[in-house]
C-alpha cells in the first residue's frame, strides 16, 4: 500500500533498479539521521531489558554475568507458583484491580454525563478546574495526605467522627480499611481527569439527534438515558475492555507507599512482591525477582492482546 | 443546552437540579481535602494537633513554613527537582520530536516497523530487575544520568506527537518545499517547528509533571542524599515519618513537640505541590488538549 505512493515521491530520474528500501534511504536519508537517536535508545532501555529478562531462567550471578550463569530452566517460576505467598498475591492483585474498576468505571461517566448538561458556564468551568486538579499531585503527596487525613489522633476525618460523637477509627492500622482507602483516594484523585475523554464523546454526539428529540418532547433525564449514553458507550466498552486486560498492574508505587507492616497481608501485590524479593530484600534474589516479573508481564500480553481481540469482535475498535 | 426559547417541564427542572447537586457534591468533596491541608499548613501546631481546624485557618501562623524552609534537605532536593525536571524534559521533548517526525511522514519507509517496535514496549517490558540492572551496567548507579536517561522517550507522547505532525502538515506542503529544494532538515527547522508550539507546550507539560512529581527511579537509582529529588525527600517525612531534627537548623525544641512535626508536613505538601498548582490553571487547556490528540487514533 506503500509502494505506490512511494513511487509517487521518487524522483523519476534514479535508475529503477535496487530496492525501494534503499531508495527511500537514500533520498530521505535525513529522517533516518533524525529516528536514530530515538531507536537507538528505545533498543537499549527497552529491548536489551527484555533480553536481560533471560535471566529469569538462569542461576543469575552478576560476576558471571547473564550468558555465563547457568540455564535452571523453569526453577524460579515453579518456585513462586509453589510458594505459600503465590495465592495470596494474585488474590490481593486482582482484587485490588478489580475493586478500583467497579469504583474508577462509572464515576467519570456520571460526572461527564452531568457536566454536559450545566447551562451556567462559569459554574462548569469551575468544577471542570477543581476536579482535575488533584490529578496533578504527586503519588508521595497523595499517600501523604491520606495518613495526615486519616491519622487516629491528628487526623481530620477521625475529629469529625468524634465530634459527631463517634469513636476514633484507626484506618491505616486495621488491614480492612487498605483496599477502600486506596481506591477511593484514587477516584478522588482521577475522576475529573477520566472524565475529559467521556466530555470529548458526548461533544461529538450529532446535536441534531438532541434538537429532533427536543422536538417530540423528550425529557432531559429521556435524552441523557436515550441519547448521550449510548453516544459515549463505544468509547466506555473500549476503556473497560482495555482496563480489564491491565488486571494485574495496580498502582504499584501508590500500594508501595501505602504498605505497613500490619496491612501487608491484603496490600501485598505482585509488583511490591518483585520490587521486595529484587531489591528491598535482605537475601536478594535477582532470577527469582525477574521471574515472577516475567510471569507478570506475560500474562499482561496475552490478556491485552486477548481483549484487544474481543474488542474488536463485539464491533468496538481495537487498540491496533 | 438548545431548549432555552421553550419553557422548561417540572421533570426538566427536577432534572436540573438532580443534575446541579452532584456536581456540587463531587466538586466540594474534591476541594474539602485540599483546603483543609492548605488551612492547615497556616494554623498553629496546637490547634493542628488538637483537631480544632476543620476547614478554616485556626490562630494563622506561618511556623510550619518556616521550618520548611530551615529544611536543609528540603531546599537543596527542590534545587535538584528543578534541574531533573528542566534538563530532562529538554531530553524527552527533542527525543520525542525525534522520533515523532519521521513516523508522521508517509514516504519513510520503515515507519511502520519502527513504529511496531515502539509500541510493543508499551505492551511488553523486561521488567524491573533487567532494567536496574542495565542502569547499573551502564555505570549510571548513583549518578544524575538514572533519572534523565531511562524513560528519555514515552511512547504514547511520541504517538500524540506524530498524529499531530500528520494531520498539521499536509503531503502537499512538503512536495512544494521539496519542489524549491528544501531538504527534510531544513523542512522541519523552517516549517515543522516553528508550527508546533501546542504539541511542544503539550509534551512539555506531560514530561515535566512526570519528572516531578516521580520519586521510584530515584528510590532505585540514587544512594547520594545530596542527589535526591524533593519528591524522595517528601517520601522520607510525610510516609515514612522520618524527620531528622538534626536537620533543622535553629529550631530543635520546637521540633521535639509534635505539633510542629504535622504542621511542618502540611505546609511541605503545600510547597511541593505549589509549582504544578501555580502553573495548573494555564497548562490546564493544554492537558485536555494533549489527551484530545491522544484519543484520535494515528
Amino acid at each position: 500500500m506503500d509502494m505506490s505512493r512511494e513511487r509517487h515521491h521518487v524522483d523519476l530520474t534514479t535508475s529503477k533498479s535496487g530496492n525501494a528500501l534503499l531508495r527511500s534511504m537514500k533520498k530521505g536519508w535525513q529522517l533516518y539521521v533524525l529516528m536514530l537517536l530515538p531507536v537507538l535508545y528505545i533498543v537499549i532501555f527497552k529491548y536489551v531489558p527484555m533480553y536481560g529478562a533471560l535471566i529469569a531462567f538462569k542461576n543469575f550471578v552478576p560476576t558471571k554475568g547473564i550468558i555465563g550463569s547457568e540455564w535452571v530452566g523453569l526453577k524460579y517460576f515453579q518456585r513462586f507458583f509453589e510458594s505459600y505467598e503465590f495465592w495470596r498475591i494474585m488474590k490481593n492483585t486482582i482484587w485490588l484491580s478489580l475493586y478500583q474498576l467497579l469504583v474508577g468505571f462509572p464515576f467519570p461517566i456520571l460526572l461527564a454525563l452531568c457536566l454536559n448538561y450545566v447551562k451556567h458556564a462559569f459554574f462548569k468551568k469551575s468544577v471542570q478546574m477543581i476536579t482535575y486538579a488533584p490529578h496533578f499531585i504527586s503519588v508521595v503527596v497523595m499517600v501523604g495526605i491520606i495518613f495526615q487525613v486519616l491519622d487516629p489522633r491528628t487526623g481530620v476525618v477521625n475529629s469529625i467522627l468524634q465530634f459527631m460523637g463517634m469513636e476514633p477509627i484507626n484506618f491505616l492500622g486495621n488491614p480492612g480499611y487498605f483496599t477502600s482507602i486506596y481506591v477511593w483516594s484514587g477516584l478522588w484523585q482521577n475522576v475529573g481527569f477520566s472524565c475529559i475523554i467521556y466530555l470529548a464523546a458526548l461533544s461529538s454526539i450529532d446535536p441534531s439527534l438532541h434538537e429532533a428529540a427536543v422536538m417530540d418532547g423528550a425529557s432531559k433525564a429521556r435524552r441523557m438515558m436515550h441519547i448521550d449514553l449510548p453516544g459515549i458507550l463505544p468509547i466506555a466498552v473500549i476503556l473497560l475492555i482495555l482496563d480489564t486486560g491491565r488486571i494485574l498492574d495496580t498502582g504499584f508505587e501508590k500500594v508501595l507507599l501505602m504498605q505497613n507492616p500490619l496491612n501487608l497481608n491484603v496490600s501485598e501485590v505482585i509488583d511490591t512482591y518483585v520490587y521486595k524479593v529484587g531489591l528491598a530484600s535482605t537475601v536478594i534474589n535477582y532470577s527469582y525477582s525477574t521471574a515472577i516479573g516475567l510471569f507478570k508481564s506475560v500474562i499482561s500480553l496475552v490478556l491485552l492482546l486477548f481483549v484487544n481481540r474481543l474488542s474488536k469482535k463485539v464491533g468496538q475498535e481495537g487498540l491496533w | 443546552m438548545k431548549s432555552k426559547a421553550i419553557k422548561e417541564s417540572n421533570g426538566d427542572r427536577l432534572f436540573n437540579i438532580v443534575v446541579n447537586t452532584t456536581l456540587f457534591l463531587f466538586t466540594v468533596s474534591v476541594l474539602y481535602p485540599l483546603v483543609f491541608i492548605v488551612s492547615a499548613s497556616i494554623s498553629s501546631p496546637e490547634s493542628v494537633m488538637s483537631g480544632k481546624v476543620w476547614l478554616w485557618p485556626v490562630d494563622f501562623s506561618l511556623e510550619g513554613y518556616q521550618a520548611v524552609f530551615k529544611h536543609k534537605l528540603i531546599g537543596t532536593s527542590f534545587v535538584n527537582s528543578l534541574f531533573y525536571t528542566g534538563v530532562g524534559t529538554a531530553i524527552n521533548v527533542v527525543f520525542t520530536l525525534m522520533a515523532a517526525y519521521p513516523l508522521s511522514r508517509k514516504d519513510f519507509y520503515i515507519r511502520n516497523w519502527i513504529m511496531a517496535l515502539l509500541v510493543f514496549t508499551m505492551l511488553f517490558s523486561g521488567g524491573l530487575i533487567p532494567s536496574y540492572l542495565l542502569v547499573k551496567d551502564l555505570g549510571l548507579l548513583n549518578t544524575r544520568w538514572a533519572l534523565l536517561l531511562p524513560g528519555a522517550i514515552g511512547v504514547w507522547n511520541v504517538i500524540i506527537a506524530r498524529t499531530y505532525f500528520r494531520t498539521t502538515f499536509p503531503d502537499e506542503l512538503l512536495e512544494a518545499a521539496q519542489i524549491d529544494g528544501c531538504s527534510d532538515f531544513m523542512f522541519v527547522r523552517r516549517i515543522v517547528l516553528p508550527l508546533s508550539g501546542p504539541i511542544i507546550a503539550v509534551t512539555t507539560l506531560f514530561y515535566a509533571v512526570g519528572h516531578w512529581n516521580s520519586f521510584f527511579n530515584a528510590m532505585l537509582y540514587l544512594k547520594d542524599q545530596s542527589m535526591y529529588p524533593l519528591q524522595l525527600v517528601l517520601r522520607e517525612i510525610l510516609v515514612q515519618n522520618q524527620v531528622d531534627s538534626s536537620m533543622i537548623v535553629d529550631v530543635e525544641e520546637a521540633m521535639a513537640r509534635e505539633g510542629l512535626r504535622e504542621l511542618l508536613k502540611y505546609s511541605l505538601i503545600v510547597v511541593s505541590t505549589f509549582p504544578v498548582l501555580i502553573i495548573y490553571p494555564f497548562i490546564q487547556k493544554h492537558f485536555v488538549k494533549g489527551m484530545m490528540i491522544g484519543s484520535l487514533k494515528g
